[in-house]
């Protein structure tokens, strides 16, 4: 099949390593044969893998020398355990050491890994304040959010510390998924089996329509290496550490949000009071179409 | 979870040195780590497995894979959650392939 037409969504994380970056160039950090695996899911009796669920490593994306990692959500939904935690931080800090212009974040995970308690827990904090330390010292980080787990709980807050976030409509992006809201509060609160509802409540149109993301492309990998490109040179031409102004206005607009959205019940309404004029198409709209009709009414864009 | 392994000597096909990794450790599928590791010509196969019992299964399916590829120095280190024999058997042949890029 030809790298045009491959999916993001369908593709392994070691796939879309090799088909996302510069054909050849990506050389593994930590490899599996290295067999670093985690050391508490085999005292709870479960399977583990030689990477520990994540591929991590160096690259060059468009000829740019980048740091990348990509969570795979076959293996435990891409919940961050001791180790896998351990590997994102450790190449965020290298990228900072080495100055390395990018880091390309290729998440898809649930977040903490239960089974390793606090260990997922402490891991999943030291990524984001690898984050922030990596933008600080100069290095753009940009998230691309298309795996059909979507990016949820500690790792979607890791997520919105990045410089930027790319999405497909397939992509989610949120803190509590579907289930947990659903567990924790009543279906009558959200009906994590209705699937159109989760994905207008969680996918990349809404995200892109709030401005939580920055981007959105359709579902192939040649797609999300264009607009990771194209992200990374305007990321690379501004500051990439977080300025006073800019958090500033950030939590103003997430206040705006409160006000005008507060006591909304489903995105369609929220799609209505941003202006678009036909918010029931917009779920049925690919991604071109999508941003023609959203682009003029989205909110800033972080 | 169970561990299994097993060793089949003089094998006559050898690996390139790059280690290869395949497949996804999820419900039904499994990963194949395999390496090229001077072991008296023996091909050496280490299984972690969640599905308890299967013994005689797995057997079975290395037996026939390597009478299929007859690996010589290799080590092949499996963590399987569940997989059938028809998708270890594929998975295990993926692995080769990709390594050698030829088919049997």
């Amino acid at each position: 099949m030809n790298n045009d037409m491959r999916s993001y969504l369908e593709s392994t994380a070691r796939e879309r390593v090799e088909r996302l970056f510069d054909a050849g160039s990506f050389v593994e950090f930590l490899p599996p044969s290295s067999r670093v695996i985690s050391p508490h899911l085999g005292q709870l009796d479960a399977p583990v893998a030689f990477d520990d669920g994540v591929v991590v490593g160096r690259a060059t994306l468009g000829g740019q020398r980048v740091f990348a990692a990509a969570q795979e959500g076959g293996f435990m939904g891409g919940a961050v355990g001791e180790v896998h935690g351990a590997k994102l931080v450790g190449l965020l800090r290298r990228a900072a050491a080495d100055k390395i212009p990018a880091v390309v974040l290729l998440l898809e995970t649930g977040g903490v890994r239960l089974h390793e308690a606090n260990a997922g827990l402490i891991a999943v904090s030291e990524v984001m304040r690898a984050v922030l330390d990596a933008r600080a010292a100069g290095v753009a980080v940009v998230t691309l959010a298309g795996g059909s787990n979507g990016v949820f709980g500690g790792m979607g807050i890791v997520a919105r510390c990045t410089n930027a976030i790319l999405m497909s409509e397939e992509g989610r992006l949120a803190m509590s998924g579907p289930e947990v809201i659903e567990t924790a509060s009543g279906v009558e609160e959200f009906d994590s089996r209705d699937r159109a509802l989760v994905w207008r409540t969680t996918g990349g149109k809404h995200r892109y329509l709030l401005g939580d993301c920055q981007a959105i492309v359709a579902d192939s990998v040649a797609q999300f290496r264009q607009a990771a490109i194209e992200t990374i040179a305007a990321c690379c031409s501004r500051p990439t550490a977080p300025g006073l102004a800019e958090l500033e206005q950030e939590h103003a607009m997430l206040g705006e949000r409160i006000v005008r959205f507060g006591a909304m019940t489903d995105p369609l309404d929220i799609w209505a009071a941003l202006g678009i004029e036909e918010p029931a198409a917009i779920p049925m709209l690919d991604a071109a179409q999508f941003v023609a009709a959203a682009s003029a009414h989205r909110l800033g864009g972080r | 979870m169970e561990t299994l392994t097993y060793r089949f000597e003089n094998g006559m096909r050898a690996l390139p040195p790059q280690p290869r990794v395949i497949g996804v450790v999820g419900s039904g599928n499994l990963e194949v780590l395999i390496e090229s590791t001077p072991q008296g010509g023996a091909c050496t196969i280490d299984i972690k497995t969640a599905a308890v019992g299967f013994g005689a299964t797995w057997q079975a399916v290395m037996q026939d894979f390597h009478d299929r590829w007859q690996l010589m120095d290799a080590s092949i280190a499996i963590n399987d959650m569940g997989a059938t024999p028809a998708v270890v058997s594929l998975r295990l042949d993926q692995a080769v392939e990709t390594m050698l890029g030829a088919t049997p």
